[in-house]
């Protein structure tokens, strides 16, 4: 393999642990929204840096496979740079930028603007998998939950919420009920992405490395973020404001403060650098 | 265009590398020998294959040198590594009593069949600062020939053994049939085995678990409890041969193991009142940890846990060094996503509440 680490093997972890993890990947796609442990290993990143996405992504990576890292919607953040680095120098796979060359994308806080396909897998980071969590510190007490369904904390969590502020104060991490039966934690996407994990084409996987779970929205899933009849799930509110660099009113924008002045620009850089080559670049409805 | 993107990139990640290794070497003392390292730093090393959850002394010094004496880097070098290493085989259960001793003392009794045995230990130590050791410039060590080096004493019994005897202790548990959980391989889920338990401290931080422990010690519970022996040594590794089938030695391991007991009394059933143990047991010469992960082993016995020592899930989620650390180097990672999404929430309960003052 050209530019893979020598001593090594292929995609670093042992073909018993890909073989592991492969399959609790089936399990999860099996049973949407839940959480399924895995014996996760460690990387030479740190825990906390992705681990649980990285396990996955290196557990299904072969040769041939075109690999696209962001963090925060940016291909070039450091972090998204370090595991690209690794994954590099483990695999020696393709690098791309562009969302709709990759095969596999792994991604921290974002969903690429642009419409992902039936062929892609988007592969998340996860730094906290339990979205009962807040209301609930023990894991042998949200496991029950789950499994009863037991989901009344939460809502009235939301419900405390409103009533306090007038408002869920969720920013991102909005949790979601998948096909019906798991309330899911989305990973700390924006609530802007939470939409476009509804009946999504491509295969959605979760990774907790620290924590240890592994969990999955398959195709055409129903997701639904837990909203009230009388108080909608909201997304943030951008209105008036436009991305400095392209022009694009539709995207999630980043807050910047520079000089005293505030701009915005797309989260997405390579669908960014699209739209200004392209301003009718479609993004994803 | 004034807005430069403060997003660093390939260049920077190789730069700051460039800068760690320069920041290591940039003084003018001559490289670090990782064989000194592992002679003269024996307790980092040991604190490193314990928490690196490997026995590889030789690979800790090196850990150590990469990651600048920082003890949990290193054993984060060490762990990572560790997970590309093939299980090639399962070791035969290790019998401490066939320990090579080289330390050995009961806070029990005041002697002990086979003796109290001090060996090296600082415990009586006084804490003077040596300034000679400032310009030791050649090991001084023609006077050791006249003192007893600490060699190993072959095997001695086991306190807890006259206690169980006698009645004090329970028997050891009946040779269970069920495989001991392996929780490099299974996610914890809790509650846990005692196996998955007594593994998860055996790589646990020293530095976590002494917090926790010391939390019961000092009043969060309450654990008086007695040292029955604490004793550090070699003990042998045996396997079972693959062609053969016979049991054969592999070598040896240092470890030092703590058996504490919990000064109340607990009756189970029809049985007479007993006192409680807890286990200790780690890789090299570490006794802080040895007696916090006994100490911890009694602790979360309670059934209904009322203080974090007793918690059995409080306890083994946060002595993880390499989970801990790892999450807690991560808050250093861009957020700005995540935080415009809180910004907006703020924003708009602001918002709200202008509008409620003025209409109030």
């Amino acid at each position: 393999m050209t530019g893979q680490i020598r001593g090594y093997n292929f995609a670093f972890i042992d073909e018993y642990a890909k073989r592991e993890i492969r399959r609790k990947i089936l399990k999860a796609v099996s049973i949407p929204g839940y959480q399924v442990p895995f014996g996760s290993r460690e990387l030479p990143i740190a825990r906390g840096w992705g681990t649980g996405g990285l396990q996955i992504t290196l557990s299904l990576i072969g040769p041939q496979d075109i690999l696209k890292v962001i963090d925060q919607g940016c291909d070039n953040s450091v972090n998204a740079v370090n595991i690209k680095r690794f994954a590099k120098t483990t695999t020696g796979v393709s690098i791309t930028t562009d969302t709709l060359k990759a095969t596999i994308i792994q991604t921290r806080h974002r969903i690429p603007e642009e419409e992902l396909q039936d062929d892609q897998i988007l592969v998340f980071q996860v730094p906290y998998p339990e979205p009962l969590r807040i209301v609930e510190p023990q894991e042998f007490q949200t496991r029950r939950m789950h499994a009863e369904m037991d989901y009344a904390k939460i809502w009235v969590f939301l419900y405390e919420n409103i009533v306090k502020w007038e408002e869920i104060t969720i920013g991102a991490r909005y949790p979601v009920m998948v096909a019906g039966r798991y309330i899911m934690d989305p990973s700390p996407i924006p609530r802007y992405d939470v939409p476009r994990l509804n009946n999504a084409s491509t295969l959605y996987l979760f990774g907790a490395g620290r924590e240890k779970r592994i969990y999955a929205i398959p195709p055409f899933t129903e997701v639904k973020p837990l909203e009230f009849e009388d108080h909608r799930f909201r997304i943030e509110n951008f209105e008036g404001k436009s991305c400095q660099l392209c022009g694009s009113r539709d995207t999630f924008l980043d807050e910047i403060v520079t000089g005293g002045k505030r701009i915005y620009t797309c989260s997405d850089t390579s669908f960014c650098e699209k739209r200004r080559k392209n301003p009718q670049t479609p993004r994803s409805t | 265009m004034g807005y430069v993107a403060a997003k660093g990139g390939r260049e920077a990640i190789l730069n700051a590398e460039e800068l760690v290794e320069y920041f290591r070497l940039k003084g003018k003392s001559l490289p670090l020998s990782v064989k000194a390292i592992e002679e003269q730093f024996r307790l980092a090393c040991d604190k490193v294959i314990s928490e690196g959850s490997l026995y590889a002394p030789k690979l800790a010094a090196l850990a150590l040198k990469q990651a600048e004496g920082d003890t949990i880097e290193a054993s984060f070098l060490l762990r990572a590594y560790r997970s590309t290493l093939p299980r090639i085989s399962y070791s035969e259960p290790v019998d401490t009593e066939e320990m090579s001793i080289l330390r050995r003392i009961s806070s029990a009794f005041k002697d002990i069949p086979g003796g109290q045995i001090l060996g090296p230990t600082r415990d009586y130590i006084q804490r003077f600062l040596r300034f000679d050791l400032l310009g030791e410039k050649e090991k001084k060590n023609e006077h050791f020939s006249h003192i007893n080096k600490g060699e190993p004493v072959q095997k001695a019994p086991k306190v807890i053994d006259l206690l169980r005897k006698e009645g004090f202790l329970p028997q050891p548990a009946v040779k269970s049939k069920e495989e001991p959980l392996d929780i490099t391989r299974r996610a914890l889920i809790f509650p846990l085995p005692r196996s998955g338990v007594l593994q998860a401290m055996a790589r646990g931080e020293e530095g976590g678990m002494m917090a926790i422990a010391y939390s019961s010690m000092r009043g969060y519970g309450d654990t008086h409890p007695t040292l029955a022996e604490l004793r550090v040594g070699y003990i042998p590794l045996k396997i079972k041969h693959p062609f053969t089938g016979k049991i054969v030695k592999a070598g040896e391991i240092l470890v030092t193991e703590a058996e504490v007991i919990a000064g109340k009394p607990t009756q189970t059933g029809e049985e007479v009142p007993q006192f409680t143990l807890g286990y200790g047991l780690v890789f090299g010469h570490n006794e802080r940890k040895a007696i916090c992960m006994a100490m911890l082993d009694i602790t979360m016995k309670v059934q209904e846990p009322k203080h974090p020592a007793e918690d059995q899930e409080f306890v083994i989620c946060h002595i993880d060094s390499i989970e801990s650390s790892g999450f807690t180097a991560h808050w250093k990672l861009p957020h700005y996503v995540t935080f415009q999404s809180d910004l907006d929430r703020l924003r708009k309960i602001q918002k709200e509440q202008k509008k409620n003052d003025r209409t109030d």
